[in-house]
């Protein structure tokens, strides 16, 4: 099953990257989206995939009675989700207000905080 | 987007998804549930109704904005975090009182710490996601 | 005791919260004001606590180490607290004057505040997860106020800081999920003697580069610093500074604290990488600067050449290599964040930053170019300023250890650092104004300028104070040197037992 996984980060990753290398700031906004979910996998790869019931106590026990999944990597993607989708949606956000008001999506021609040389003088 | 259709049934639909929404919050004290998944919940209720009456009416249907929830929310977590410092634990220690009993078992009544925080992360989730939705429903 | 540690935690988020509920009435400017101020002595308090005690420790929730979070300061942390507190007390004094109204309304200093949370709170925890979280605080508040109040410049300078602080933070994220499925513990403490005994040393440090490049984007450092000078001149001043003072050295901080206490397996290969990465930063930064005539990307690309003299010290790995880095990191937030002020209140007397368009500051305001020489000389590092015991220590740390070619970059950068200062003191406030006209603060009325010229003021006297009596803060650096070189104390005071 890790294996399965990883060939997927490595789908992801590779898909990621080459979205991100595209001038267009949308699909260097897609691809982030799948490097932030290849990274997701990651952490719940890394946390060794194994069959087992919710990490839940019943009540009035002081352990869980069978084998439970490990559950901190589902805590630390459930945060890393989270996080990653308020960043994404300010990056949405900020990526519309820009086309809005300058009218571009082309990263090359995004040039207003760093204005070509003026090479005339 | 106009429909009559959409907008009739969005009545129904907005209000049972805010009824589930608080009962998720709830649920989640002992159960798989909790301030996050009923702050999304709740969000989602409120842009069903934003997509049927507009961002305008879906704002007064909220009678604050969208982020002073949000921050209040925090306040909430933050106060009941500090509790615990109050009671001389470490910060964010659950803090729980028994009314009409001792134990858990015999109270009548738990107020706790814990449920506070996750109210207040509910009004984060809420005040956020509805935040971020009625700016993007507004642009558009 | 833990309250001493969460206190300049909690502190800033109570602030934000209700400088945010007030954000519509005039009094959330003095809320930011007060709670700064209650920052800087719950920091001070944590600062006499760690003096005493040497590492302060506490475990958030009551869940023992290293199940839970810990929250954790040692001498280089309390001091980076205590800074931060500091910078965070001296911009809110500059923002009264800068930031308009209609800024404020947006809720300029409830992320302020944020800002300043989320960096305290990275330079206090002892968790790695809980460090992400802190960097994504700290983000997401230094995203909105880059772009906070508008325009073309802050939008296009707003897309290419976020993006490619988002690509790090996930080679960050992923570095961390690897080094979990390594260790199975995510303390640092813990993780110290865990990376120690793990079997596949390779993967190690593997894992060590993802961090370094991860840590590198944040500290903007060779070949990754790209994002900075194309985002650091855009904000308002008051942002600049606080950004140019504190965000940069959260990197530089967490590749202190990780490149000494959990990745020292393999110093030889981390280190030499981190060695060349350095000298590289140093000399492309201070290059970059010398072909800008702007105030601030001047000063943008300044910061990159500095930063290299802080990891330069990390590098180098002796007890004085690292005492002369910390050194130079609290003396670079002081003169930097104090630079960009300066940069700030002489746009307002001759309304640009533009060298080119610029000048006679020199004769319509004394003051303010006297308050510049001093922190621009001290980062040249002229004696006897804070800069000069800062880069004196680096330099003979790399002469101890007889590497000649690092001691002559380390010189030749600080020379070029001259020669960009003198740069701005000749165009900016020497030369006459090319319009023929006396620079003054025609905008801005003159409690605005006083309250910019305040915090100017005071980390100005600080740079002297530093400079003057480096005693104390010297040894200071030195004890904390010698706390990263052997993290004994710092694991057995989180981990509660003996390693």
């Amino acid at each position: 099953m890790e294996s399965l996984t990883a060939i997927l980060i490595g789908v992801l990753t590779a898909a990621a990257v080459y979205m991100m290398l595209a001038r267009n700031i949308m699909r260097f906004m897609f691809g982030l989206i799948l490097l932030s979910n290849a990274v997701n996998l990651t952490i719940f790869t890394a946390g060794r995939m194994t069959k087992g019931e919710p990490a839940l106590v019943p009540y009035g026990q002081d352990a869980p009675l069978t084998d439970i999944g490990n559950a901190l990597p589902q805590a630390l993607v459930l945060t890393a989700i989270v996080i990653g989708f308020g960043l994404l949606a300010f990056l949405l956000a900020l990526v519309f207000e820009a086309y809005r008001r300058l009218h571009v999506v082309d990263t090359d021609a995004m040039r207003h905080a760093e204005p070509k040389e003026d090479t005339t003088k | 987007m106009k429909s009559v259709i959409f907008e009739t049934g969005a009545r129904l639909l907005v209000a049972l998804i805010f009824v589930f929404s608080l009962f998720m919050l709830l649920r989640g004290h002992n159960l798989p549930g909790g301030g996050f998944i009923g702050g999304l919940l709740g969000a989602v209720s409120f842009i069903v109704y934003s997509l049927a009456k507009g961002p305008a009416e879906a704002r007064k249907a909220l009678h604050m904005a969208p982020e002073t929830i949000a921050a209040i929310g925090l306040g909430i977590a933050l106060l009941a975090g500090l509790l615990s410092f109050f009671m001389g634990d470490p910060l964010f220690t659950g803090q729980w009182f028994w009314i009409g009993g001792d134990s858990y078992d015999t109270a009548v009544f738990a107020p706790n710490s814990i449920l506070v925080f996750d109210i207040g992360v509910y009004l984060v989730v809420l005040g956020g996601i509805l935040s971020l939705a009625f700016a993007f429903d507004e642009e558009t | 005791m833990s309250w001493v540690l969460v206190m300049p935690l909690v502190i800033p988020f109570i602030t934000a919260v209700i400088a945010f509920i007030l954000r519509n009435s005039p009094a959330n400017r003095w809320v930011s004001v007060v709670g700064s101020v209650l920052a800087l002595v719950a920091a001070a308090v944590l600062m006499v606590s760690v003096l005493k005690e040497g590492v302060v420790a506490a475990q958030m929730s009551n869940w023992s180490a290293p199940f839970g979070i810990t929250l954790v300061a040692d001498y280089l942390s309390a001091v980076m607290v205590v800074i931060t507190a500091i910078t965070g007390l001296a911009t809110t004094v500059y923002a009264l004057g800068e930031i308009p109204e209609e800024t404020e309304k947006l809720g300029f200093y409830a992320l302020f505040q944020t800002l300043l949370a989320g960096v305290t709170g990275a330079f206090l925890t002892g968790d790695l997860f809980n460090l992400y979280v802190w960097f994504e605080v700290m983000l997401i508040a230094s995203f909105s106020l880059l772009v906070i109040g508008g325009g073309k410049e802050r939008l296009d300078a707003g897309i290419k800081y976020v993006a490619l602080n988002l690509v790090s933070t996930l080679v960050f994220l992923s570095g961390i999920g690897m080094l979990y499925g390594v260790t199975g513990t995510l303390n640092m403490a813990d993780l110290r003697g865990a990376v120690a005994a793990a079997e596949n040393q390779g993967l190690i440090t593997v894992i060590a580069m993802m961090f370094m490049v991860g840590f590198g984007v944040k500290a903007a450092v060779f070949p990754l610093f790209f994002w900075l000078p194309a985002s650091y001149h855009t904000p308002y001043f008051a942002v600049s500074a606080v950004f140019a003072g504190l965000l940069t050295k959260v990197g530089v901080y967490a590749l202190m604290r990780m490149f000494s206490l959990v990745f020292v397996g393999d110093i030889g290969f981390t280190h030499e990488i981190l060695l060349w990465v350095s000298l590289l930063t140093m000399f492309t930064g201070v290059i970059g600067a010398a072909a800008q005539t702007d105030f601030r990307k001047i000063l943008s690309f300044h910061i990159i050449s500095q930063i290299g003299y802080m990891t330069l010290g990390l590098a180098l790995f002796t007890p004085l290599a690292l005492m002369g880095g910390v050194f130079y990191l609290v003396h670079h937030i002081i003169v930097k964040a104090n630079l960009f002020f300066v940069a700030g209140l002489a746009r307002q007397y001759a309304g640009s930053t533009d060298l080119n368009r610029i000048g006679g500051l020199y004769k319509s305001a004394p003051l303010l170019a006297a308050l510049f020489i001093i922190p621009a000389f001290s980062l040249a590092g002229f004696p006897p300023l804070s800069g000069f015991w800062a880069k004196y220590l680096i330099v003979k740390a790399a002469l101890e250890l007889n590497f000649w070619f690092v001691t002559f970059v380390s010189l030749f950068v600080g020379l070029l650092t001259i020669y960009s200062m003198t740069k701005i003191w000749a165009m900016a406030f020497w030369k006459p104004h090319p319009d023929g006209i006396d620079p003054t603060p025609n905008r801005a009325p003159p409690q605005v300028t006083r309250a910019m010229i305040l915090p100017i003021a005071a980390l100005a006297a600080m740079t002297i104070v530093i400079g003057f009596y480096p005693e104390p803060f010297v040894q200071f650096a030195e004890t904390a040197a010698n706390q990263l070189l052997d993290p004994t104390d710092y694991v057995t005071t989180v981990l509660g037992v003996q390693p």
